[in-house]
């Protein structure tokens, strides 16, 4: 077991040092940062002091360094708009974007677990046939589009919701289910899929042959099993949840991380947008750590085998 | 004995296999009504210029916010209504989908091609360009593409060519992550090993006796692709960091109809459903192509 965990903090940092490096690479090789920060009309003398002032002018070797091992310490610079540290801005609008995460997540779960244990239960059967349609279509209808679709029947038509905004229960009823039905599709399939291939196995046909309930078989026996497949795969789409996440906070001016990191791009604000980049690496990373964990500790073939 | 087994195996197998092609058929069927929406959506923006019933930047403030013809006030001349200075949105939603189309093709092309070659080498090659290439693959597809696009476009500026680059350089790491799988397997399979033997260059053995085996999962994924892309470029645009106004794209034009959703709700409605149906031709047309190379094929 301690291997394990070893080999999974290992992974951690290694994917926590690329996004790092990605998020340097964005800012100081794609772009200019003293481009952006000097009006336009400023001498070419400004332009050179401004870099040996930012310290631009050392090797990418050096500047990255800098930039890591302040990073480390929580310190991304200064917002260029609003003249706080960087780190504090993201870290105030963290727990909206966790809350609604869950929220989704919980959504997804509640709709796609019955289901896909339904269609699993009654194989081709017209339950089945339709609760595939329906992810179909729900797999291709885009997130933000069936955001502005709720909010125009339920907050505008039906005026039972509020559009947008953040506090109460109410706030969070239409900002989830958006997240959670465009997670929803993906995850029935993938419990559809894991229940049926349980649903095969010899220990399965035993419990029958002892006699055991039907119920009892699907529940303790085939459920259970199948449970692992399910959980390792949402671990791995935590990043799409995340993204989810980012989109359906636009559209529902939900004030989380994502909503500040449109803003920071539109004001330019490059040490907000590079905070939040990482912050939310090492939230997936975090998770995904967390879900291979649980997993290997629900079923411990997969501990040996890794 | 033997003989009995093998003929109750396929006298039970006999309904199941027939419905099972039965099943097959009748998805396949679904991908080709989905092909022939497609193909519709991609000719109605070809066509544009002769199909579209005005100019899709033609103003005209005193028809503005003109709801579609079939509820009060609308008028036949605009069949979806107008949008907030009066411009059709029948024009715009046709003229829209050349942007989506356009962008989503070509980022596929450049993300298959980044994807092949790299898989193909991590999978043929091994060792430590395996490491290298699974791990760069394995850090983007943990991270949400949406912000790293983001980020990117933010810096580069919005352009077409610069969402194509952003979109298409994104998308390459699950062409690597499929190709490199199968690459191995490939690799030990007896005509590479033959191939091996008689002399031939790695890049013979990798583009002439691979790559022709690995056309189905590339052509599956590259299909199932567009539809992700034109959907990040609508979301993109929605958010005013894409296709910039006022070009008709249908991203742009659902984030411009969203102000307006108090009172017309058809600005915003018409390009999503644009979006959604393009996306859902696109999926099932996917799905029923992977059905009908490899039924087995794990995407």
């Amino acid at each position: 077991m301690r291997s394990y965990v070893v080999q999974q903090l290992v992974q951690l940092v290694v994917v926590v040092i690329g996004i790092s490096i990605l998020a340097f690479v964005i800012l100081h090789v794609l772009g200019d940062p003293v481009l952006l920060l000097l009006p336009q009309n400023a001498g070419k003398e400004e332009f050179e002091r401004y870099r040996k002032l930012l310290g631009l002018d050392q090797p990418l070797l050096v500047q990255y360094w800098k930039f890591a091992s302040q990073a480390v310490q929580g310190d991304f610079g200064k917002s260029w708009y609003a003249d706080t540290p960087a780190f504090s801005l993201v870290l105030e609008r963290m727990p909206a974007t966790i809350y609604l995460t869950l929220a989704g997540l919980v959504v997804a779960l509640l709709i796609a677990l019955p289901l896909g244990i339904l269609a699993a239960l009654k194989r081709h059967s017209f339950v089945d046939t339709l609760c595939t349609a329906i992810a179909v279509a729900g797999q291709a209808m885009p997130l933000f589009w069936f955001g502005i679709m709720l909010i125009i029947i339920f907050a505008v038509w039906l005026r039972a919701l509020p559009a947008s905004g953040y506090g109460t229960w109410q706030h969070f009823v239409m900002p989830a289910f958006c997240l959670g039905a465009a997670l929803a599709p993906i995850t029935m399939r993938l419990v559809r899929s894991g229940v049926i291939e349980v649903l095969s196995m010899e220990y399965i046909t035993t419990a029958r042959a002892k006699g055991v309930g039907e119920r009892t078989v699907v529940i303790k026996h085939a459920f259970r099993n199948a449970c692992i497949p399910i959980i390792t795969i949402l671990g791995l789409q935590f990043g799409q949840l995340l993204g989810g996440a980012i989109i359906t906070e636009t559209v529902f001016a939900w004030p989380g991380v994502a909503t500040l990191t449109v803003e920071s791009i539109r004001n330019q604000d490059f040490p907000v947008v590079q905070c939040a980049v990482v912050l939310l690496a090492l939230l997936i990373v975090t998770a995904n750590v967390i879900v291979d964990l649980v997993v290997g500790f629900i079923d411990p073939r997969i501990r040996v085998s890794a | 004995m033997a003989t009995l087994e093998a003929a109750t195996v396929t006298a039970a197998d006999e309904p199941t296999a027939l419905r099972g092609s039965l099943r097959r058929l009748v998805r396949l069927k679904w991908g080709m009504a989905a092909a022939a929406l497609l193909l519709a959506i991609v000719a109605s923006a070809v066509f544009a210029p002769s199909i579209a019933p005005h100019d899709p930047l033609a103003v005209n403030i005193r028809q503005r916010l003109a709801p579609p013809v079939w509820m009060d006030g609308g008028t036949p001349r605009h069949l979806l209504g107008t949008d907030q200075i009066g411009r059709d949105l029948l024009a715009r939603v046709i003229y829209g989908g050349r942007v989506s189309l356009v962008i989503g093709v070509s980022a596929m092309l450049l993300s298959a091609t980044i994807g092949v070659l790299l898989g193909l080498t991590a999978g043929y090659f091994g060792r430590r360009v395996d490491w290298v290439i699974t791990m760069v693959v394995n850090v983007l597809l943990t991270f949400p593409f949406v912000l790293l696009a983001l980020a990117v476009i933010a810096v580069l500026g919005s352009s077409l060519t610069n969402m194509i680059i952003v979109l298409g350089v994104a998308g390459w790491p699950i062409y690597a992550r499929v190709i490199r799988a199968e690459t191995l397997a490939i690799r030990e399979r007896e005509f590479v090993v033959a191939g091996r033997a008689l002399g031939m260059s790695h890049a013979r053995l990798i583009f002439r006796q691979i790559l022709p085996n690995l056309v189905s999962p590339i052509v599956v994924i590259a299909t199932l692709q567009v539809a992700q892309v034109i959907v990040l470029e609508s979301f993109l645009s929605f958010l005013g960091l894409g296709i910039q106004p006022p070009t008709p794209a249908w991203g742009n034009m659902l984030g411009e109809g969203r102000v307006y959703m108090l009172n017309s709700w058809w600005i915003a409605a018409f390009p999503g459903l644009a979006i959604f149906t393009t996306t859902f031709a696109i999926n099932l047309m996917g799905n029923a192509l992977r059905d009908w190379l490899d039924p087995h094929m794990k995407l």
